[in-house]
């Protein structure tokens, strides 16, 4: 799997090259700004971009919008986007195009290798990756109001993993229970929110998501 | 023709300024007069205040009119009213002393005085100089012999027109007039603004006055702002040296326990190398609040509108934020700026109990106006300790100020604006 990756800094830029490498990912171009990553992007056409939403010469959000706009470009475009910090906002303006195949996760996601490796690899494969405080942030919104605050705190735990973009199986390991129960859980929850049931693991998501952030 | 249409114009508010500053001068000064008597009586502490608003509106309009008409531009002398008047009678006396104490109020009415003599005397050259060359027309033309066969001798200027070549000298006098008009018409209407200004536009002394007021002032914020921003390097401190170092130093001994434990007890080693990394993390996590605080990130990559944006997103009640900003301000009115955002906010959810709260940003007129507005139960205070009052010192700072409406039972509206150019 091919990987264009975009970090100024070079101690992390390294570190995330190594890791990659250690887990058989392909690296097409590790850059350090915004215009080099436009050009890797439209050139290269990896299977999977990681990207730091901060990055020169402007030290804005440049990484974001040059990630913004290759998935203009080519919609569906896996980019999975890094951050010191983690703003509903731009996970808002990720996940607007309904495609999927986004991540949007803090910067010290990468200290846990495994988690990491497959956030990358779920976003390739058109997933999503949110970060748990993203989705703590959503959720929070919604601790009394109905039907959200008539979900058993299981089925909370299950949305919120299920919300990050994690798949039936990785929630039931999560969680230690099969992945049955899990399953029963997700169908409890659609129908307590009102969303019509998929099979599609991807679609769910950004089902999910979008209901976690209607109305603000 | 513009030439033309310019006379026209300047005839025409010449017409207007000689009709105004007889009527208007004249009522107004001969008001002011009596109810300044009348203070004496008692009845004039009631009138005084009043008459004499009416007295600066007056001035005011005549000194806007001077900048918009003649490019005159005439500043306004008048002294702040402080903004803590008592209501009821004792207000009233108040106001009225303070009124009188102003010197800007003797020499408005000075120039009451002055303009509906030498000022109406000035400003009625522009009407006549178009209007009078009109008449000299009219005369050639032949309404001279009536009015001589009537008997009434007609003087046209320095003209006495008692037959047709007078009448035809009358005419040419005009048209010699209606020249000067196009030359000087313009300059006739200045020229009665220029002589406003000598009473209207502040002393030396007043200016002297006023910018020592302002010095007052700019020292006090400036004491201010060195005095938050010293708290502030002093929290950080803190914050960095019970924070972030201790979560360092214990990853470090850990680290050393590891290469210890290592061989001889792997499991241990194992168990330590996870509580390390949770120190790190936990280490990030405090840094990342404390960069929040000191500059938030969403601010220096966005600007303000998608910084505050942001942080209504991260409210726990529906928050509706409006911005208009077409461009970004300077980065240490931002930062301010936001910040007061987020405590009027916070204030918002925390105090007010508020279930619905509405942003508005917005830049005219060299100024960043913001609004936030909560459906809470109101009753703030802008007193001494708490977060509203910092926010105002620091927007001090800018030369911005701050309001608060908050009636007990709600809503609260605190409004913000600080002069500033977008970029």
């Amino acid at each position: 799997m091919r990987v264009v990756l975009a970090e100024d800094l070079f101690l992390l830029r390294d570190g995330l090259v190594r890791m990659l490498e250690a887990f058989d990912f392909e690296i097409a171009a590790a850059v350090e700004t915004g215009p080099e990553l436009t050009k890797a992007l439209t050139e290269l056409r990896p299977d999977v971009a990681v990207v730091d939403v901060r990055l020169p010469p402007s030290h804005t959000d440049e990484g974001l919008q040059c990630a913004l706009a290759a998935r203009r470009a080519r919609p569906g475009l896996p980019v999975l986007v890094l951050s010191q910090h983690v703003e509903q906002l731009y996970a808002r303006e990720l996940l607007a195009d309904g495609n999927g195949g986004v991540g949007y996760l803090l910067k010290d996601r990468v200290f846990d290798a495994e988690q990491f490796i497959d956030a990358v690899r779920r976003v390739a494969a058109g997933g999503t990756a949110m970060d748990p405080t993203v989705i703590q942030q959503l959720l929070s919104r919604h601790t009394t109001d109905e039907p959200l605050g008539a979900l058993t705190p299981r089925e909370r735990e299950v949305l919120e993993l299920m919300a990050q973009g994690r798949s039936n199986a990785a929630i039931a390991a999560q969680l230690v229970v099969t992945e049955r129960a899990i399953a029963k859980h997700t169908s409890n929850i659609f129908a307590k929110l009102g969303l019509p049931v998929s099979d599609d693991d991807n679609r769910r998501v950004l089902a999910v998501l979008a209901y976690l952030d209607q109305g603000h | 023709m513009t030439r033309l249409r310019n006379t026209l114009i300047a005839g025409t508010r010449g017409l207007y300024l000689a009709i105004v500053s007889l009527a208007g001068s004249i009522t107004l000064f001969v008001f002011s007069v009596l109810s300044i008597a009348f203070i004496l009586l008692g009845i004039g502490v009631l009138t005084t205040p009043a008459v004499l608003t009416a007295v600066r509106k007056y001035a005011n309009l005549r000194r806007v009119q001077a900048g918009e008409w003649s490019d005159v531009h005439i500043p306004v002398p008048y002294r702040k009213r402080p903004a803590d008047l008592r209501s009821g009678v004792t207000g009233q006396v108040e106001r009225c002393s303070l009124l009188l104490k102003d010197p800007a109020t003797w020499r408005d009415l000075q120039w009451l005085l002055v303009d509906m003599t030498a000022g109406f005397v000035v400003v009625i050259f522009a009407p006549a100089l178009v209007l009078y060359p009109v008449y000299g027309w009219v005369l050639a033309l032949g309404v001279w012999k009536p009015i001589y066969n009537a008997g009434g001798g007609e003087w046209y200027g320095f003209i006495h027109v008692n037959s047709q070549m007078a009448a035809n000298g009358a005419a040419a006098l005009g048209t010699a007039l209606a020249v000067l008009a196009l030359f000087v018409n313009p300059a006739v209407v200045r020229g009665h603004f220029l002589l406003a200004r000598t009473l209207l536009a502040p002393t030396a002394s007043m200016r002297e006055r006023a910018l020592a007021q302002r010095v007052d002032r700019l020292e006090e914020t400036r004491y201010d702002a060195v005095d938050t921003s010293a708290a502030e390097l002093r929290r950080i401190e803190r914050d960095l040296h019970d924070g972030a170092q201790a979560r360092l130093v214990a990853m470090g001994m850990d680290l050393g326990t590891i290469e210890a434990l290592v061989e001889k007890d792997p499991a241990k080693a194992k168990e330590m190398i996870a509580k390390a990394r949770q120190n790190s993390g936990e280490a990030l996590t405090e840094l990342r609040d404390l960069v929040r605080g000191i500059h938030p990130p969403v601010l220096a990559e966005r600007g303000l509108g998608d910084a505050v944006k942001a942080l209504a997103l991260r409210l726990p009640v529906p928050t509706e934020v409006d911005v208009d900003l077409p461009g970004r301000a300077e980065e240490p009115v931002e930062a301010a700026a936001y910040f007061a955002v987020s405590e009027a906010l916070t204030n918002a959810v925390k105090y007010a109990e508020a279930d619905r709260v509405w942003v508005d940003v917005h830049h005219e007129q060299g100024m960043l106006r913001i609004a936030v507005t909560d459906n809470g139960k109101g009753g703030a205070v802008l007193g001494a300790g708490s977060g509203l009052s910092g926010i105002e010192r620091r927007l001090g700072t800018f030369d911005g100020v701050l309001a608060v409406s908050s009636p007990v039972g709600g809503p609260t509206m605190v409004t913000m604006e600080i002069p500033c150019e977008l970029s």
